[in-house]
Formats: structure tokens, sequence, C-alpha cells
């Protein structure tokens, strides 16, 4: 009782905070940036699967509770529903899990929305490993799945300026779109940086001479900070953010990564089928070559378990990154 | 359960029922000569839903021919998409269609493939075909339209067999939890999917107290029994508060005794010569019970 031990870290939430200690945070931006587009389009509607609370989809519910539809804990009706909303017109929100927007509800996001290319947002809270949760929650293959979806516009933003600016962009482009959400309080670091959401455009946030970081999603803050570290060791490393994992900027991907510096993809996501696999096809397709080393998650079933150990052991943590650099430089 | 009259809802009027029974062989006929350039296909199924298509496209839905897009239509989902040959009979004979583009039926290029698709056929509202998608969109459609203040209303088209996807439940569960009263599905039950009787396949009865449990207003009626279905239907009408299902039995190959006997019945191959035959039949069943009446 008088040796005292470190704090033991659990599992304890479903949702537990990505952001580091000390971090600058906004509390639910997608709720709050939808909440605001609806205030001036009429037309904006929300959807629920029973998880309004857990995808910050409640504060637009509380702000506009005549436009916010609960479907109940059946993402199938909710994105039947969510088409035939858009059928009529309307420019649907549906929040869910992304487990259950594309494993469990795949056929009706494909055959009811995207086929006949309505303007539905899917947005899916929990992507990659974002919770400690295990399988049954851990979208580590949403990209994989959603990629071979054709029409669908796929975006993995990186934190609370992206998601703000990237709610309106997706009401306002055609067809259906998946949005990657981070929820609760999410990190602010993007409006250090001259950058803008757009569509289909990645963005160069910092230029170097020996590595060339290619990130999406919550890893393009870890890219940042491993740059910045990196470079204490003379290590100059270029950050691309590319939010958009489709359509794929594949112009300022071969334009960055023709420079004869190490491409480094970093992704909350599967090794199989995400960013590390976009950027391999753009190069090899276009017949570029490059030395590529992919940072994400491992192609097999995650463990439970709290989400910071979790991240170390997988290799998404800003230390794991630097490691993984090095050994590779 | 047969026909019977709604308490407080009269016998429709002769002349409105004939020209129905009229509408439906018409339909049966097109069904037939599509059938014929494809050779197979589910035409069993289209002639055991001839009358409730006659009876939605010439007395319930309001839409206009010329105008498939038309925002105040009532919409009608197809969602057993794999009956499209039914539809495309349906619709030459509101009028959305000329007969004469029946011939194109499944060919390359042509805008009635075998499989119903939104993007091909006027007046075809979504792609069906996967089983369980239509009455989720419906829901969707129904809060819309409610929410727009529309008065339009929107039926589904579903099959029994669709009574086995879990989806088709989470819909009807949403729809009488939203009090949507401006949705009626409509299921034809005959009793047959692809493995075989739907009974040893999976068993879906009792279907109209299954609706009734989930908050909705059941009817149901014999689904070839043309003033029975308009009598569903005009009760149907007046309904408000719960969403309203009319379950229909139907016959597959009804009024083509030739058909109505075939073994393999759901996708239904007739030889080159029968088409003829069946042709002939339909046309003496349908003068038969003219003269009966």
């Amino acid at each position: 009782m008088t040796t005292r031990t470190p704090r033991k870290l659990t599992t304890s939430a479903m949702i537990a905070s990505i952001a580091e200690e000390g971090q600058r945070t906004a509390k639910a931006p997608f709720g709050h940036a939808l909440t605001r587009l609806a205030d001036e389009r009429p037309d904006v509607v929300g959807l629920s699967a029973d998880l309004a609370k857990y995808t910050d989809m409640h504060v637009f519910r509380d702000a506009h509770p005549g436009r916010f539809f609960q479907m109940g804990m059946a993402e199938q009706v909710m994105l039947g529903a969510a088409a035939g909303l858009a059928e009529v017109g309307l420019t649907p929100f549906a929040s869910t899990y992304s487990v259950f927007a594309t494993r469990r509800a795949y056929d009706f996001l494909c055959l009811d929305i995207a086929e006949p290319g309505l303007g539905v947002n899917v947005v899916g809270a929990l992507p990659g490993l974002t919770t400690g949760y295990g399988p049954s929650h851990q979208a580590t293959e949403d990209l994989a799945i959603l990629r071979g979806m054709p029409g669908l516009t796929i975006v993995d933003p990186a934190d609370s300026v992206d998601i703000e600016q990237a709610v309106p962009a997706l009401a306002a482009h055609p067809g259906p779109t998946y949005l990657r959400l981070l929820r609760g309080a999410v990190p602010t670091v993007l409006d250090e940086y001259d950058y803008r959401f757009e569509v289909g455009r990645a963005a160069l946030l910092r230029d170097g001479r020996d590595v060339l970081f290619v990130s999406t999603g919550l890893m393009t803050v870890r890219a940042l900070t491993a740059a910045a570290e990196l470079a204490a060791d003379r290590v100059d490393v270029a950050v691309l953010h590319t939010p958009t994992i489709k359509p794929f900027d594949r112009a300022t991907v071969l334009r960055e990564a023709a420079k004869g510096r190490l491409v480094v993809t970093l992704e909350n996501h599967s090794v199989v089928g995400g960013l590390a696999e976009s950027v391999a096809s753009c190069l090899a397709f276009a017949g570029q070559t490059a030395h590529l080393v992919p940072i994400g998650l491992p192609d097999a079933f995650l463990a439970a378990g709290a989400l910071p150990t979790l991240h170390d052991r997988y290799g998404l943590s800003v230390t794991a990154i630097k490691d993984r650099v090095r050994r590779a430089l | 359960m047969t026909s019977t009259h709604a308490p407080g809802t009269r016998a429709p009027n002769p002349q409105r029922v004939d020209a129905l029974r009229e509408a439906a062989h018409r339909i049966r006929g097109y069904a037939l000569d599509m059938g014929e350039v494809q050779g197979q296909g589910y035409i069993g199924q289209a002639l055991g839903v001839a009358d409730i298509l006659a009876v939605v496209y010439r007395d319930v839905l309001d839409f206009r021919p010329h105008d498939p897009h038309w925002p105040g239509r009532d919409r009608f989902l197809l969602s057993i998409g794999h009956y499209a040959i039914a539809l495309y009979a349906a619709l030459a004979e509101a009028g959305v269609l000329d007969v004469a583009e029946l011939a194109t039926y499944g060919g390359d290029d042509s805008r009635l493939p075998m499989s119903g698709m939104a993007t091909y056929t006027p007046g075809m509202e979504i792609s069906g075909g996967s089983l369980g998608h239509g009455l989720g969109i419906a829901t969707g459609m129904a809060l819309g339209l409610r929410h727009q203040g529309s008065t339009a209303r929107v039926h589904t088209l579903l099959s029994d067999g669709e009574l086995d996807e879990g989806s088709t439940w989470e819909a009807a569960l949403a729809c009488a939890h939203h009090g949507l009263d401006n949705v009626t599905a409509i299921v034809d039950v005959n009793a047959l999917q692809a493995d075989g009787p739907t009974g040893g396949v999976l068993r879906t009865e009792p279907v109209t107290a299954k609706w009734e449990a989930f908050g909705w207003h059941a009817v149901r009626v014999d689904g070839n029994d043309v003033e029975a279905l308009v009598t569903a239907f005009d009760g149907l009408r007046a309904h408000r508060g719960s969403p309203a299902v009319l379950v229909c039995d139907t016959r597959v190959g009804c009024g083509v005794p030739l058909l109505e006997n075939r073994e393999k019945a759901h996708f239904m191959r007739v030889e080159e010569h029968e088409w003829q035959i069946a042709r002939d039949q339909l046309t003496e069943r349908h003068r038969t019970e003219e003269t009966a009446r």
C-alpha cells in the first residue's frame, strides 16, 4: 500500500478519445457543422440507427428535431430510407458506426444509394482502430470494402477543421459519400496550416527532403507530430494529407512521389485495401516506382483493450511511426 | 380469406370492375408476348399479379403517364425487381410505355431489362432484384413526402418470399413507428419461391397476423379477384393512422391453365410451340368468365 503503481489502462469506454494530452480539441465538430449547414439548407435531414448520441448526430437532432428521423437499431432500413428521402429531393446524412454501415448494410448502400447515384451522405463513426471493443466495433477494413463501390466518394478527415469543412462540401457534392467520423472531443490541428478541404484533393501540409508521408484520417495529425520530432534528428519529412480516398488525387501523389524520397503511407486502416494500396496502385499503373513503407493496421482481427496500448502495439503511435521511419532510412 | 366487403364499404359498380378485368387481361397478353421473346422468365408470377397491377395502375395510383417524374405522383416501387415483365406490361397498359416497345424486352440496349432497373425504364421507381429493399426505400420516400407536405402516397409490391428478408421487417417496424399512413405495402402471396413452396423453404404464415403484430392495418384478399381488390383498395384509401398492407393470395400462371399447372413454376420455361396455346387459352378463359358473369 505504500508504493504507488502507475494507473492501469483499461478499455473503459466504447469510445476512447483519440486526442493526445494537452492537444486542442473541438467538441462534436460533425454535429455542429451539420446543424450550421441545416440552418442554411432546408433540404438537409439526418437519420440515425440508435446511435445519435454516439455519432454526434444528437446536436443536429436537438437543433432540428423535425428534420431528424430515428430508424432504430436497423441499419438496412436506415440506408434504404436515406435513399427514399434523397429520391424525393432531400439531402440526408445517415450516421451509425462504420462497421454497421459497411459490413451489415453494404447491399443497401450499394443498390439503394450508389447505383442510382443519390446524394446520400453516410457517416461512419469508429473508423479503423478508434475503439478498444474488439472486432465487432473496429472497422479496420471499411475502406477496403467501399473502394470497390462505383461512384462512392470516400473521405477520411484528419481533425475537427477537416470535418467542419467536409460536411458542407460533401452535401454540395453530387452523388453518395462516405465520411469516416471522428467524434466527441476531436483534435484541432489543421487551422495552423494553410489548408482547405476540397473533395478529391490532397494537400501538402509541409515539405521535406528525406521522406514523404502520405497520410489520411487521424494519422495525418500523428504524421505532423512525427515529422516535427524527426526534424530534431535532422530527418526532413514532407506530409501530404489525402483526405479523399476515392476519387484519389493521383496527380498530386505521383508528383510528390517522383521526388526520390522514401514514401511512407500512414492510415488508420488495414494495410490491405486502403491508402497504402491506393498509393501503390497509383504508382504502379503510372509506371512509376518508389520505396514504399506502409504504416497501418495488420491484416488481422485486432485485440480488445485500451486504445493507447493498441495504437502502440499495432504501430499507429507517434513513437512507433518514428521507429519505423528510422528503420527504413 | 376470400373477398369480403369491409363494413361500411359498398360493392364497386360493375362497369368499373369490368374495365379493370379487361385491363388485367391485356396485361396478361403483354406478359405472354414478352415471355415469348425470351422463351422463359417470371411469367407465372406476372400472370399471378396481373389483376393487382391492373387495379393499381388503372384505379389506385395518381400519376401522369407522359410525365413519369411529376413530383406529385403516387409512387409504386417494384421491390421484387424480377417481376419486371409484369410491371412493363402494366406500364404499357397505363400508357407510360408504348406497347410496341415491349418487343425489345430483355434485348441488348433495351429499356426493359429482365430485372427492373430504375435508370432504364420510365415509371420504374427503384432498381429491385436484391430482395428486401422496397419497403425500406418506401419508408424514406413516405417520410420525405410527409415532411414536404405532399399528399402523394407510396405503394410497394413485395412477394411472400421477401418476408424471409429481415430488412423487410426492419422497414415494417419503422413505418409503423413513424405512423406512415401514406404507405401501402402489397404482398403477393403465391406460396412459391426459388427453392420450392414457401411453406417448405421458410414458413411465413400467418402473414396477416405478423403485419398486425407490427402495428399495420392488414387486409387479406384473393389477389385474382378484381372486385375484391377494388373493394379492398377503396377501404385502404380511407384508412388513417398507420401504414396499411394488402395481403394478396395469387395463383402462379393465373388465367392460362397450361401454365397454372406447371411443376417448375418459379422461373418458367415455355416451349416455342406452347406460346400460341397459352395465348389461346388466355383468350378462351377470359371469354368463358365474361359469359359466366
